[in-house]
């Protein structure tokens, strides 16, 4: 692991330049997923399954494909039987492939309403609808499993006769016929728990929610004549997208090129293969490019959500507010396949609190629910609301300041973790500090039913492989293409971590996302790892591209590589200060002197900077409604490096939005039979701009020594805190504690009446 | 299925089509005029990526047939622009980070304008009510509101 030696001074970095892809964004001529054409284009639309949980007996096809319209209909049946499914995903364990394949077409049982059962390709979208209506499946009913305590009950209905146990961050055991579990543990808990003075116990649950990008998921493939295969997407991973596509459809992955087009928002949900390889297919027995455009309702039925959880957790305390010792049960929601965010959610329940004992269990449970997916520090936000909520009710019990008790807690450097290796650099004391000396925190909240609420909150982000090329034009600017798509502005957050690196201008700069036939591989955009992961890459590239410059310079100037200084985009002889190059000077001279210089960099950097956080909310209960209204919210984060300020300050903005929707509004609503009630954005209700106050970010820059400048990760953590801080200020508005989610006004008024009757 | 002739003014520039009458407005201008600035997010009218403006009023082409548009003046995110001068709202989403993803951003500039055109001094309560039909997920407003104020103030200094 690198500790890089961070500038004092930064010239490029923290400045908030415009991004270069913003102008086709405000004009409209960005290319999303859906603005992508191809000349005798065919429409692809799926059916699926109106059941939660049913064995497929028979499918017939035969009226779909005598609609006058239709090109090509496919079931599982047309798809490959994977012989070697279980592929090895490096630290995330082992994943099956053919549950990837069955999540994308269902073989031989349906899992969740609105799995996909078989698709058409028509003229258009609306012929390929209607000819999917007349595929007529035989189904033999089963039990739906629904929430994770039944899944797990003694007599459940079982989903999978066999499974593989999930695995993401952390391998799990199979321990039930529906869930594999994991366990970690430090310390003695039984003799942390009789050194505690108090000792609470508590319950929680929380509902599946959805990431809810605006864009749906939507995808063109042409299958070539020579077979190969081209897929237009929108996708936080080409690559992943292409590896995917190549395991399931068993093509070798050098036969796909994905190409990323703008993406409409991700949030982790657009990570892996849906609709991509039912358009594959379609395209090769159509001879034609198809596109499939999923609506609204199939995103909410068969793509996302993340978990929905059971929680139940037991916190030691001693008189002076030490924490001696934790004990952490997490159930969460897998989906119909198993591997869903129990690992991070339930090892990041205690870390950002040093308590010596702690024994933590997760279980990822299989419901018949679509396959949960990553959303923005996945499985966090359940277990921090849990935890953060019995942190405010010891520090009430105990008659302690919040911030103070925090800070006699807080995770330090050094502090060993429960998953077993030291803490990083962190700045959680530094991020209480700022919450205790800002005005928000010193003012009266004044008037009745109303209340302020605090919670801290951590994340881990990840580094990850990333790939980087700069490739140096002769006028002097620069090409610079990752692997990496942007989702939020990462193409100037790296260009300006080139020119930051090269000595020249951010607009000197010209970044690209590149395809996977075109750029090294890349993992996906995701764990908040971009800016920071493929920001490396970026500096690695950029040091080859100058050390080439200065052989060049060398060259020119018949002396040895070693004779040139490179000062701040200038190539100096060392031996006659006279002569100086500035970069776009040598840049003019490189076809000359040999040709033109490019560089790569493949990075997968360790050193990550972990991300704290402590938000603070004000809100007010209309007591008769149950309605809350968030009045003041301030975030304080930890930012490492702010590359580009205003971007960071999107992130804690967008995040904290998203967790206030989380916590107030935003939930899948089942009936008993397993449908999905709420397939709609009234119905799913997201918060909108009248929902949420402005939200203050306070931004602190403890530098992460794993990165060249500074950075960590800033996207996810800031999602992880709103719902305890929401739920602490509830209590401290009206009294009232609250123990699920999302806190809904009709289950505050059950609660404020329970403590009135 | 029948397609219908339909004439309409978009972005000042006179258009003649054909489009089936189940086709929304949103759909023929994406799929049979490749205006596709205009986005689809839910199809049902409650996330306003698909704000045009039709004969004054501020609509969701989801919501509309695009049968329903002959005779219609129609302002699109592509008509927003002069050229290549981009409107103010337009600058100050772009120099503001009043998007993140931006793919609701055609509509919010859209629905924006519309305010703009109706008040020139909206208070932030304002801009607020008046955006509550688009939705994003990405920002979290705050830097929405403040481009629109923004770009407000830029438009009543242009006035003087």
């Amino acid at each position: 692991m690198n500790d890089y030696v961070i500038p004092e001074k930064l010239r490029v970095v923290g400045t908030t330049p415009i991004r270069p892809d913003g102008h086709d964004k405000v004009t409209g001529r960005a290319k999303f997923g859906d603005d992508f054409h191809l000349p005798g284009m065919l429409h692809g639309k799926v059916l699926r399954s109106p059941h939660a949980h049913a064995r497929i007996k028979s499918i017939d096809t035969s009226h779909a494909e005598t609609f006058p319209g239709v090109h090509a209909v496919v079931t599982a049946a047309d798809f490959p039987k994977i012989s070697s499914n279980v592929i090895d995903a490096g630290e995330a364990g082992q994943i099956d492939m053919q549950d990837v394949a069955d999540n994308c077409i269902a073989r031989e049982k349906v899992f969740y309403d609105g799995h996909a059962v078989a698709a058409v390709a028509a003229d258009n979208a609306h012929i390929a609808e209607e000819a999917a209506n007349l595929i007529q499946v035989d189904y033999e009913l089963l039990d739906p499993v629904m929430d994770v305590r039944s899944a797990m009950a003694d007599n459940a209905t079982v989903l999978h006769d066999n499974f593989l146990p999930g695995a993401f961050l952390a391998p799990t055991e199979k321990a039930l016929p529906n869930a594999s579990k994991l366990e970690l543990a430090m310390g003695d808990v039984s003799a942390g728990f009789d050194e505690a003075d108090i000792i609470i116990e508590r319950e929680f649950t929380t509902e599946t929610v959805h990431q809810g990008y605006i864009e749906t998921h939507i995808v063109t493939a042409q299958w070539g004549a020579n077979g190969m295969v081209t897929v237009w997407t929108t996708t936080q991973g080409q690559f992943a997208i292409r590896d995917q596509l190549a395991l399931v459809l068993e093509l070798p992955m050098s036969a796909i090129t994905v190409i990323p087009l703008e993406i409409g928002g991700g949030f982790g949900g657009k990570d892996s293969i849906y609709i991509d390889p039912l358009a594959v297919v379609l395209s090769k027995q159509s001879g034609r490019p198809v596109k499939m455009v999923m609506s609204r309702a199939e995103t909410l039925r068969a793509t996302g959500p993340s978990s929905g959880t059971y929680i139940k957790a037991r916190l030691g305390v001693k008189i002076d507010g030490t924490l001696v010792a934790a004990e952490f049960h997490g159930a969460y929601e897998a989906g119909a396949y198993s591997g869903g965010p129990v690992a991070p959610g339930v090892s990041t329940a205690l870390t950002r609190y040093n308590i010596p004992n702690v024994k933590i269990e997760g279980y990822d449970v299989l419901v018949n629910k679509p396959k949960v997916k990553p959303y923005r520090a996945p499985g966090a936000t359940p277990s921090n609301f849990a935890v953060e909520t019995m942190i405010d009710e010891l520090c009430r019990e105990l008659k302690l300041d919040p911030v103070e008790f925090r800070l006699h807690n807080a995770l330090k450097t050094g502090d060993r973790l429960v998953l077993g290796f030291p803490c990083p650099e962190i700045g959680g004391v530094e991020i209480l500090k700022a919450v205790q000396n800002h005005a928000h925190y010193q003012s009266d909240i004044g008037g009745p039913h109303r209340g302020r609420g605090l919670a801290y909150g951590f994340w881990f982000g990840a580094g990850l492989p990333s790939s980087a090329d700069l490739m140096v034009n002769s006028d002097g600017t620069v090409q610079l293409c990752s692997g990496s798509p942007d989702m939020s502005g990462t193409r100037i957050t790296l260009a300006m971590q080139a020119a930051e690196a090269l000595g020249i201008e951010p607009n000197d700069i010209f970044p690209s996302v590149g395809d996977t036939a075109s750029v090294g591989y890349s993992f996906q955009t995701v764990a908040s790892r971009t800016t920071f992961a493929t920001g490396i890459a970026v500096y690695q590239a950029a040091q080859d591209i100058l050390a080439q410059m200065a052989e060049r310079a060398a060259l020119i100037w018949q002396i040895a590589t070693d004779n040139i200084l490179i000062d701040g985009g200038r190539f100096v002889n060392k031996t006659n200060v006279q002569q100086c190059f500035t970069f776009k000077e040598l840049a003019g001279k490189l076809v000359g002197t040999g040709g033109p210089i490019a560089a790569r960099a493949l990075a997968s950097p360790e050193g990550v900077g972990f991300q704290i956080t402590a938000h603070l909310v004000d809100l007010a209960v209309d007591t008769e409604t149950g309605k809350v209204d968030i009045l003041r919210y301030t975030a304080f984060q930890d930012a490492g490096k702010a590359v580009h300020p205003d971007f960071v300050e999107g992130q804690i903005q967008g995040g904290t939005v998203q967790g206030i929707g989380w916590a107030l509004n935003e939930e899948y609503f089942y009936d008993g039979a397993g449908h999905l009630k709420n397939t709609s954005l009234l119905d799913y209700r997201m918060p909108t701009i009248l929902d949420v106050p402005n939200i203050e970010a306070v931004i602190l820059e403890r530098p992460n020594p794993g990165h060249p400048y500074g950075v960590r990760g800033v996207g996810e953590v800031p999602i992880v805190p709103p719902a305890a801080a929401i739920a602490n200020a509830l209590y401290d508005a009206v009294g009232i504690r609250m123990n699920t989610l999302p806190m809904t006004p009709a289950k505050i008024l059950d609660k404020l009446n329970s403590i009135t009757d | 299925m029948n397609r219908q002739q339909v004439t309409a003014t978009i972005n000042g520039e006179h258009k003649e089509f054909l489009c089936e009458p189940r086709q929304s407005l949103l759909e023929v201008l994406r799929d049979e005029l490749f205006l596709t600035g205009t986005k689809e997010g839910c199809n049902d009218g409650n996330c306003g990526s698909c704000n045009v403006i039709l004969d004054g009023t501020l609509v969701n082409s989801c919501c509309i047939f695009g049968v329903e548009a002959n005779g219609g003046h129609i302002t699109t995110i592509e008509g927003l622009s002069k050229g290549n001068e981009l409107h103010p709202l337009q600058q100050t989403f772009l120099e503001g980070t009043g998007m993140q993803c931006g793919f609701c951003t055609p509509g919010f500039l859209i629905a924006a304008s519309a305010l703009l055109d109706e008040n020139s001094e909206p208070t932030e309560e304002e801009i607020r009510h008046w955006l509550v039909g688009n939705l994003c997920r990405c920002t979290g407003y705050d830097k929405i509101v403040k481009a629109v104020q923004d770009a407000a103030l830029i438009l009543r200094e242009r006035a003087l």
